[in-house]
């Protein structure tokens, strides 16, 4: 027996309504129906009035998360891709995320955004909008990478006072299995060391940790041994952890599938460059999707976003600086 | 006194209260003592002061708009929180954070508005969907004002569509004054009438001339009742004339006089006073001693909030979240 990530999301989300009473789920297609993933297969039998199918209006699924948490409730809203948030943008970005600062009264709402890209989902079903909602203040962004964390940081993200971006990766739904979810887990704000090495360090997220174990397994051959770096969650970035990495290494590469101008590997950059300077025996580098529209067709999607070889590459000119 | 003429005087001096503080502001904002914008409900006072006075407070849930002065302060929002926030004082709900007319209570279902028009038309659903899952929601009503402006936002379609579906007690009141901002209604929607809308959304529909406070007392009255005894979301369109300009920085020229002296552009307030004395409601010697309480109520709200401390930068608790952050590991 296995659990996929997604597994871990549905057991999640069930876990959550057994146990606490202020949680719901509301989102398009995911009572009966389940959800356009499944995320939340027979939920809805399992806890009648809990589950709730909504009509396509993403600003009022997050405007009635807000009015929903400030009764006490505790709302997960299911976005049928993360791409569809933008209509959501201002109920986001200026009810909730704004809520706590101006009223003292915080928002405890999670928002799963089923994110990233997969062959042939096109510009519209594939981005990545976690640097986006962590320029915002006011919102913590979580981007889990592994089964264990896709189940402990969607608990921990409802226990969570404030609003949470839960950044779920759609390629990793199926495709990522583990023997079991781990009882032990960090909490939200601490970065995870994936794989340890001593010559590099990789900084990324979400399923471009895969992408960066693979590329590190692949230096192993030539003798080169690299750490990657999982920040778990985007915002609070854990500085600690990836400076204390590049202390070991000296070298930094910054590794993200969302969009080049920006966004998170820029900040992990600008951060590690103004605290730790002195670390740094190379120049720190980033590597993210191409400065396009998320294509469609497979050849050319598996070429926006970073690969394996392209990672090698960039790995390669780092150290070899 | 019957309670109807007992609701009319209730509402009556919400609106001289909102009036009277709103001259006040105007003239604090001309004084140059209010820093940022000074939004007024001149002209409005009837239709909010109706809705405000139909909701109970700590039970219902009412998000006002910038124009709801009267409708706040009948719901229960002390003076002292308007003056406070135009002000600065960092006693007030919103300590300097945010200012004028963006301040609420949302503990005592008065949530603080954002600027965004029709946001919170969703938000006030929300807040009744949450009483549903609560089984609280008998008997309550969630109420929203918005204006012409905001009836062409995606929010507010999403919102009364949604609260549509889920057959919400929602009561939402346009208070349709001819301009948003400077925009007249002849470039905001093509509709005869919005009243029209609310059979496209499936919920009760209502008009009401927004200057008549008789008129605004039973229609809005009506419609919240209706929703309280589950008839679903209400639509009230009530029809009327900003009387100044979108806010204080606005003189409202471009308002044409053909408006200003037609059937919307007489004063709220004169009318009712007419109303209540004619119907024997309200004697005018006892309006003008309402008056009289009223401004001191205004004057010493204002000299409170003018003593009480600024916010203060190097005091301020410079973060948005509630979690302090690094959570130790369990």
């Amino acid at each position: 027996m296995s659990v996929t990530y997604i597994d871990a999301i549905r057991e999640a989300q069930e876990t959550l309504l057994r146990e606490d009473p202020r949680v719901f789920l509301y989102g398009q297609d995911i009572s009966a129906f389940g959800g356009a993933f499944k995320a939340t297969k027979g939920l809805a039998d399992a806890f009648p009035n809990r589950v709730f199918d909504c009509p396509i209006s993403e600003d009022a699924m997050i405007g009635l998360a807000v009015g929903a948490a400030i009764e006490g409730m505790r709302p997960i809203i299911e976005m049928q891709f993360a791409d569809f948030s933008s209509i959501a943008f201002n109920q986001i970005v200026n009810q909730a995320a704004t809520h706590f600062y101006r009223t003292g009264m915080p928002i405890p709402i999670t928002v799963r955004l089923p994110s990233g890209g997969t062959p042939g989902s096109g510009p519209f079903h594939s981005q990545s909008m976690e640097g986006i909602y962590a320029q915002y203040p006011g919102l913590v962004v979580v981007t889990p990478a592994t089964v264990s964390d896709a189940y402990h940081m969607l608990i921990d993200s409802v226990k969570l006072d404030d609003p949470v971006l839960y950044c779920e990766h759609k390629f990793l739904y199926r495709w990522l299995k583990s023997k079991k979810i781990n009882g032990e887990h960090l909490p939200i704000g601490k970065a995870r060391i994936a794989r340890p090495g001593k010559h590099a360090t990789v900084v990324t997220y979400s399923a471009m940790v895969h992408e960066a174990v693979r590329a590190a397994d692949r230096l192993q051959a030539d003798g080169w041994e690299i750490e990657v770096v999982d920040l778990r969650s985007v915002k609070p970035l854990d500085l600690d952890t990836v400076l204390a990495s590049v202390a070991r290494t000296g070298r930094l590469l910054a590794l993200g599938e969302a969009f080049p101008w920006g966004g998170v590997t820029a900040e992990v950059v600008a951060k590690v460059t103004e605290e730790g300077f002195h670390l740094l025996d190379a120049p720190p580098q980033r590597l993210n999707a191409r400065d396009t529209p998320v294509p469609y067709h497979p050849k050319l999607w598996a070429a926006h976003r970073p690969t394996p070889e392209s990672i090698c590459e960039a790995l390669r000119k780092l150290l070899s600086f | 006194m019957s309670a109807d003429g007992e609701f009319l005087r209730s509402v009556f001096k919400s609106m001289l209260r909102g009036r009277i503080l709103e001259n006040k502001l105007s003239s604090l904002y001309k004084a140059g003592k209010i820093v940022g914008g000074v939004y007024l409900g001149k002209g409005q006072e009837a239709v909010s002061a109706s809705l405000g006075a139909s909701l109970v407070q700590g039970k219902d849930c009412f998000a006002p708009l910038i124009r709801d002065q009267a409708g706040r302060t009948a719901f229960g929002e002390p003076l002292i929180d308007c003056t406070r926030t135009y002000l600065g004082s960092v006693e007030g709900p919103m300590k300097g954070r945010d200012g004028n007319i963006h301040r609420g209570r949302p503990e005592m279902g008065m949530p603080a508005m954002i600027s965004h028009l029709g946001a919170q038309v969703p938000l006030i659903a929300g807040m009744l969907f949450a009483k549903r899952l609560k089984g609280t929601l008998d008997g309550c009503v969630g109420a929203t004002s918005v204006g012409d402006g905001a009836t062409s936002t995606g929010a507010f379609h999403e919102g009364l569509n949604l609260a549509a579906v889920e057959h919400l007690p929602l009561v939402i009141v346009v208070a349709n004054n001819q301009f948003a901002y400077s925009t007249p209604n002849t470039r905001q929607f093509a509709c005869e009438d919005l009243v029209d809308r609310a059979k496209g959304y499936g919920v009760g529909g209502h008009s009401v001339d927004g200057t008549d406070l008789l008129a605004c007392a039973s229609v809005i009255g009506g419609a919240v009742r209706l929703a309280r005894e589950g008839g679903g979301p209400q639509m009230v369109v009530a029809n009327l004339l900003r009387l100044g300009g979108h806010g204080e920085h606005d003189d409202g020229s471009y308002v044409p006089d053909s408006e200003r002296n037609g059937k919307y552009g007489r004063d709220c307030i004169e009318v009712a006073i007419r109303q209540l004395a004619e119907g024997g409601i309200a004697t005018v010697e006892e309006m003008a001693v309402w008056q009289d309480e009223i401004s001191e109520e205004v004057q010493r709200a204002v000299a409170q909030a003018q003593q009480e401390p600024l916010p203060d930068p190097y005091k301020e608790n410079w973060t948005a979240l509630s979690t302090r952050f690094p959570i130790s590991a369990e």
